[in-house]
């Protein structure tokens, strides 16, 4: 593995390898209650805790697991922490915590946290393994605050609650309900091809005359 | 026995696990680019979810009254060992179900659909049977969907996509549209 600098551990998971929007991990709960602002927040912070502290305990114990039951290690780390958070949502904001129900606990399963302790925290030092967790962490909440202002703002023209516009706007319900969660990644993936596309220069696009072979992915890419 | 159906169906079409509680999603936007693969995978699902909600009964009666807080922990545990065992089991007992199921099974373990599953039982309350039949009805519905989606990506590979398109976008608008589709079971049962 290429040596990196502590900046760059920090940005990378932020935007660049983003989880949700580059990666597509952690999609279950990135689709699944990203419906108002409020629960999109509460999820990201949860999952948040959860990566930086499983980060950190795996990182500290990585000399002491042994490499055969590391990931059943690395599940049971990650699922205190869950607990933890579950715990701790369903004192402080227990509407919202009644609102996300099992997503909590699916926490656990979240393939963003067990993949950042498989190929990283399990490899580095405990600073560089925060640093990396901070990242990824935010990088998940951003994509979750993204879909959910998205989602909240046309499905029931309000941000956290508070109205946007005039009693004049009709909802358009269908973004709050699950369809609106697959069809709010699609298009915001689809707009990052277009902007790649855009990127890569608009004379490669118009050498395809139609009905020719299309290229392949790799030149797309 | 009204009842059962009920579980079924409403597990299967009306809140369907991948395209209305977005359960299962890895596997879905994964394994779905040929129709033979997701069957297989929709098959191994159906199976461990039987395993899971056996597991989660028997824990869930004898073992979580009287340690709550250790639900989530003891799930994931003995679902895993569980499937573990009935894994080698499979291996040693018929070769030819474990080269059609086999390699998903580990994959499927630390999927969000089974550890879902087994939280929405102990919610709901189901009992030893009308759990059982949840985990068919769940099972049926993820490979239906997984079928469908497999089904359309297979044909959509034939046409030509734009070149924006041609990323996970366009799966996942077709995933949108689909489960548009399912939420007209919604009206089912309207009592």
């Amino acid at each position: 593995m290429r040596a990196t600098t502590p900046a760059e551990d920090l940005v990378r998971g932020i935007w660049k390898e983003n989880p949700v929007l580059v990666q597509l991990l952690g999609l279950c709960p990135a689709l699944a209650v990203t419906n108002t602002v409020a629960n999109s927040i509460a999820m990201g912070l949860a999952t948040f805790f959860v990566l930086v502290g499983s980060s950190f305990l795996v990182s500290t114990f990585k000399k002491v697991i042994p490499h055969e039951v590391r990931i059943s290690a690395y599940i049971l780390i990650i699922a205190t922490f869950v607990t933890i958070a579950d715990l701790v949502l369903a004192a402080v904001v227990p509407l919202i915590h009644k609102e996300l129900g099992a997503f909590i606990a699916l926490i656990v399963v979240n393939c963003m946290i067990l993949g950042r302790q498989e190929a990283f925290a399990s490899k580095r030092p405990i600073g560089r393994a925060l640093l990396d967790a901070v990242g990824t962490g935010m990088g998940f909440m951003i994509a979750m605050l993204m879909m959910g202002t998205f989602r909240e703002v046309l499905g029931n023209g309000s941000i956290l609650g508070v109205p946007l516009f005039g009693d004049n706007f009709e909802p358009w319900v269908i973004f709050i309900l699950p369809p609106g969660g697959f069809l709010t990644l699609g298009f915001i993936l689809l707009s990052f091809g277009w902007w790649q596309e855009r990127k890569a220069g608009t004379s490669k696009i118009r050498q395809w005359p139609h009905g020719v072979a299309t290229p392949s992915r790799e030149e797309a890419a | 026995m009204g009842d059962l159906l009920w579980i079924l169906v409403s597990a299967m079409l009306v809140s369907n696990f991948t395209l209305s509680l977005f359960l299962g999603l890895c596997p879905f936007m994964g394994v779905s680019a040929r129709v033979e693969t997701a069957l297989r995978m929709g098959m191994a699902n159906i199976f461990v979810l039987v395993i899971t909600s056996m597991c989660a009964w028997v824990l869930n009666t004898y073992v979580l009254p009287y340690a709550p807080y250790l639900r989530l922990i003891s799930f994931i545990v003995v679902i895993a060992s569980l499937v573990q065992i009935v894994e080698m089991a499979i291996r040693k007992i018929s070769p030819t179900l474990f080269r059609e199921l086999g390699i998903f099974l580990p994959l499927i373990t630390t999927n969000c659909a089974i550890l879902g599953f087994a939280i929405f039982q102990t919610n709901r309350g189901y009992g030893f049977l009308e759990g059982l039949t949840f985990a068919v009805g769940a099972g049926l519905g993820l490979t239906l969907a997984l079928v469908l989606m497999a089904s359309i990506r297979e044909t959509s590979e034939l046409s030509s996509v734009p070149a924006m398109a041609r990323n996970m976008g366009l799966v996942l608008i077709i995933a949108g549209s689909l489960s548009l589709a399912f939420m007209g079971f919604a009206g089912l049962f309207s009592t």
